[in-house]
């Protein structure tokens, strides 16, 4: 009887090892693609068609020229995108992450029926695709002046509310009322009830959030193309989009030396949270 | 009582607040969503090329939408690009995290790398496999721009990189809150591995199978950025010319900014039908899921 235990673990650690086998074989495979990005982003234009995936010889090196190259490829400067990417990411996550708490605090603490019209509207908003208002949105962009990277932010609110209020009023309403009305007879006001009790509560309904809305902004290419004055601001999803689109032939070089740059701090973004990244991912994919 | 009057007081205090608490979220969201929405159901109704002469046609733009041999191309082009994708994308993500969940060492480290291409934007994906499939294809001299069985393909490859990693995670989620002990009682109640996966596990995780579906299904209808930068719609032939690789979402941006921009009206029609259309994969999941938290 023990014998027989025995040699079903031996066949299952076995298994196991087969298992740990096949799936590190998968992941080698996984990460390839971004390999071969490092790879041609240090070989000469000419060679990254026919020699994708050799590793640069002496006679296809080119150092570091792709990316001194790529920074002003497009007539555009690559870290000028950079800087306007960042400013709007930051910017519009930390003006959805403020006014659609309060917003959804407020949603769930009075519930008027102006309340659940706004609710409604919120969640309707979600299963909205961006094709629907893109024209009309740009337009209305422009013609309220909104169209430049310091005012993005608000049409990002504005098109981003409803997930994010959909996500803080599920978390508010689980905050036990008596703790707010334990500071009320304190005599605390309604904002200031917000601010210091539940925004520390909020927290990682927060962060799941910030994270949620940082990568949709980020990689987002259409809202800010049409929004925005391309000629004069673009993000790196536009500047990489436009690297195809002025050129009759692109150099793949230095293109692959610009989408390296473009990846490094997603990735490093994403090794340094990545607890958090999973996280909110998981709750925003449940709840959405 | 006393509680509720407690209550009410203080959502009367909270009342006066409510231009700093709700003002700019209802702002931003009238200028960001509702105005634009309501303008676009009424100019779905118009034919105009610049907004201010737009001039009421009824429901000429709808008519001319189901004529439109590219729409209805696109139609199912992306029906079955969205169905193709969902089966494999579910089948994999599923596969690699019941493998995940099984005490194997380092999982954490796989869960990382196999996760990891969601975070990198569509645009930017589009172009890292645009380069790898032409080095791949140029072996066969051809290209992922010339050849429709590669760029239809070639887009589901892309897709399953994105979303495996992210299905992955959710499956996982579900996994992990099955019970052990249902597990242990099928295990000495004498049933196999398999056994023991499709009679007990399966069954447990079908949330997240519904999610999931749902989300790749979706998302495979909406894609949009992928597919610009992979093979932005070519290969184009044929008499009406079609772009053999064009989705949904493409087609109506191209029918709004594309050379004969008095089809802009017509644009707005695809975009609306193109909306009832995802709205109704969103509420049917809504309605699915609510029905079965009812039975829970």
């Amino acid at each position: 009887m023990a014998e027989k235990a025995k040699g079903g673990l031996e066949a299952e650690s076995k298994g196991l090892i087969v298992l740990s086998v096949i799936l590190a074989i998968i992941c080698i495979i996984w990460v390839l693609p971004m390999v071969a990005v490092v790879i041609n982003s240090f070989k000469l234009n000419t060679f990254v068609k026919t020699e994708t995936f050799a590793l640069p010889t002496a006679e296809s090196f080119a150092g570091w020229d792709n990316f001194i190259k790529g920074v002003t490829l497009g007539n555009y400067n690559f870290w000028l995108a950079t800087w306007y990417s960042a400013f709007i990411t930051i910017a519009s996550s930390a003006l959805i992450l403020l006014f659609t708490s309060m917003a959804a605090w407020y949603i769930a603490r009075v519930d008027s029926i102006f309340c659940k019209v706004v609710y409604f509207l919120c969640i309707f908003s979600m299963v909205v695709p961006f094709q629907m208002v893109m024209f009309t949105l740009s337009r209305t962009a422009t013609q309220l002046h909104l169209d430049t990277p310091w005012t993005i932010p608000i049409i990002y609110l504005g098109f981003g509310a409803g997930l994010a209020i959909f996500m803080f009023v599920g978390f508010v309403k689980s905050i036990p009322l008596e703790i707010e009305e334990a500071a009320a007879i304190d005599g605390c006001s309604p904002v200031r009830t917000f601010f210091n009790v539940d925004v520390p509560m909020l927290r990682p309904t927060m962060i799941s959030v910030g994270i949620l809305e940082i990568m949709w902004v980020w990689n987002d290419y259409l809202l800010p193309y049409l929004v925005l004055d391309v000629e004069k601001y673009r993000t790196i999803p536009i500047f990489i989009q436009y690297l195809k689109g002025s050129y009759g032939t692109v150099d793949l070089g230095a293109t692959m030396a610009l989408i390296l740059l473009a990846i490094i701090p997603v990735i490093v973004f994403y090794l340094c949270a990545q607890k958090y990244i999973i996280e909110g991912v998981a709750a925003g994919a449940v709840k959405g | 009582m006393a509680k509720s009057l407690k209550a009410n007081s203080i959502r009367t205090a909270t009342r006066k607040w409510c231009w700093l608490f709700l003002g700019p979220v209802v702002i931003a969201f009238i200028i960001g969503f509702v105005w634009p929405f309501i303008q676009g159901i009424w100019l779905s109704l118009c034919q105009f090329r610049i907004v201010s002469n737009a001039e009421f046609v009824g429901f000429d733009n709808y008519g001319k939408v189901f004529s439109d041999p590219q729409f209805v191309y696109s139609f199912w082009y992306t029906a079955l690009t969205a169905v193709v994708s969902l089966v494999i994308i579910n089948v994999l993500a599923f596969t690699v995290a019941y493998l995940l969940t099984q005490k194997i060492k380092g999982a954490n480290l796989y869960r990382t790398v196999f996760f990891m291409p969601n975070l990198i934007g569509g645009i930017v994906l589009g172009y890292i496999w645009s380069m790898i499939f032409d080095g791949f294809l140029s072996a066969f001299q051809t290209s992922i721009l010339t050849d429709t069985v590669w760029g239809f393909w070639g887009l589901i490859i892309v897709m399953c990189w994105q979303q495996i990693g992210y299905m992955m995670i959710i499956y996982i989620a579900g996994l992990n809150a099955v019970p052990g002990d249902m597990i242990e009682a099928a295990k000495i109640d004498g049933a196999t591995k398999m056994q023991t996966l499709f009679k007990v596990t399966i069954p447990n995780v079908m949330p997240s199978f519904t999610i999931c579906m749902f989300l790749s299904l979706t998302n495979g209808f909406k894609l949009f950025d992928q597919n610009l930068a992979l093979t932005g719609g070519a290969p184009i032939s044929g008499s009406p010319s079609i772009a053999h690789t064009q989705m949904l979402a493409l087609t109506i941006y191209n029918t709004f900014y594309g050379q004969a921009s008095n089809a802009r009206g017509t644009a707005q029609a695809m975009a609306v039908i193109f909306f009832i259309l995802v709205a109704g994969m969103g509420l049917a999941q809504l309605a699915y899921t609510r029905k079965r938290e009812v039975q829970q």
